[in-house]
């Protein structure tokens, strides 16, 4: 198929497409409008259940094997990027060499290493109170670790980044979700199933399982990200295949 | 006009879409698929938008005092944003290895077989 003739079956595709959802928009309800019968629904069941952040307990608690199926995902997307991202047999490895960082840069990376290190757990730990919860503390967690890789260097970074500890500390976040739910099999209820009590509203302890949920999904989410950085940081500044090294000689 | 928010998802899905059929890099390409799952974001927040509507969140409000959005679409958007990364991570970290192995992210010039 010539470029041309792509452009037009491409064109064909996008223009029956748009039309296609221009009218079934047209169908929608009303922007904005006041009829959401499974939000409703959705809030008066994480105030039975004493869950504050309503988005966390359809997370975690109403929709909790949902999130084991898309948490299971990024395991595996994980898993992929590290087995294509390992060094191969024609590769080696070579110490990148530290350049000096910024005064300013240094200073002030350092100083809010602590602080968003503080905020992500805070986040994570506040997931079924406050708006937040383990994917996005997760995130917050694993990027303050790198601020060490910006103020610093590399060898600061790897200091603090046993990979491989992370790495278990990846798949032990979701076999306690894992877990978590067949806690609920043993209790006699349904896998998944909030069978904690659920404590005081609006307290840290409320809830029942969607904070032992939220802090799994919090581990795996932080060594994840950690991974994952750490697998691209090692192609682009250790590892080095025959070409580059032939190239550098000559 | 009401219908605006979701034409507006269908408008960003459109062009993720148009890049990634006419895209000659594939780290280009990988981003478009990005740009064309961001539009589920807007659509499922468009979806869940009630006038006047605050965070579902009742630890600073008095539950029904106030009107809420809908949490259910929140939640989907949420897990959504941390597992399309780490998809795109995936995705990238193919791209890293056929650059190696072809020595190039060009669509068009992967045509052919490599033992």
């Amino acid at each position: 198929m010539s470029h041309r003739v792509r452009l037009w079956v491409l064109a064909l595709g996008l223009l029956a497409t748009a039309a296609l959802f221009a009218a079934a928009c047209a169908e929608l309800p009303p922007f904005g409008g006041d009829r959401h019968p499974y939000g409703d629904r959705a809030v008066h069941a994480a105030l039975l259940r004493h869950t504050a952040n309503t988005v966390s307990s359809v997370n975690f608690d109403q929709r909790a094997l949902d999130t084991l199926g898309e948490e299971s995902i990024l395991f595996g997307s994980v898993l992929g990027t590290v087995v294509l991202l390992r060094q191969t047999r024609d590769e080696h490895r070579t110490a990148p060499v530290p350049t000096p960082v910024p005064a300013g840069t240094r200073r002030y990376g350092l100083l809010l290493l602590p602080v968003t290190l503080l905020i992500g757990l805070y986040v994570v730990a506040h997931g079924q109170l406050s708006p937040g919860g383990g994917f996005q503390g997760g995130v917050v967690v694993a990027t303050a670790v790198h601020l060490l890789y910006i103020a610093v260097d590399y060898r600061a970074l790897e200091r603090v980044r046993p990979l491989g500890a992370y790495e278990i500390a990846d798949a032990a976040g979701e076999a306690a979700y894992v877990l978590t739910g067949a806690g609920g099999l043993l209790a006699g209820a349904a896998y998944l199933a909030n069978v904690l009590p659920y404590g005081t509203f609006n307290t840290l302890s409320s809830g029942g399982t969607v904070p032992l949920l939220n802090a799994a999904v919090g581990v795996e989410v932080a060594a994840a990200v950690v991974v994952l950085l750490a697998r691209f940081l090692g192609q682009a500044l250790e590892i080095e295949g025959d070409e580059d090294r032939r190239e550098g000689a000559g | 006009m009401s219908v605006l928010p979701y034409l507006v998802a269908g408008w960003i899905f459109l062009v993720g879409v148009y890049g990634m059929a006419t895209s000659r890099d594939l780290v280009h390409a990988v981003g478009c698929l990005s740009v064309t799952q961001s539009s589920t974001y807007v659509l499922l927040l468009a979806v869940g938008y009630r006038k006047g509507g605050t965070a579902p969140v009742f630890s600073d409000i008095a539950p029904g005092s106030r009107p809420v959005v809908d949490p259910v679409v929140q939640a989907l958007a949420l897990t959504d944003v941390v597992v399309g990364a780490t998809v795109t991570a995936l995705l990238l970290a193919l791209v890293v290895q056929i650059a190696k192995r072809h020595g190039t992210t060009d669509p068009d010039a992967l045509s052919e077989l490599k033992g």
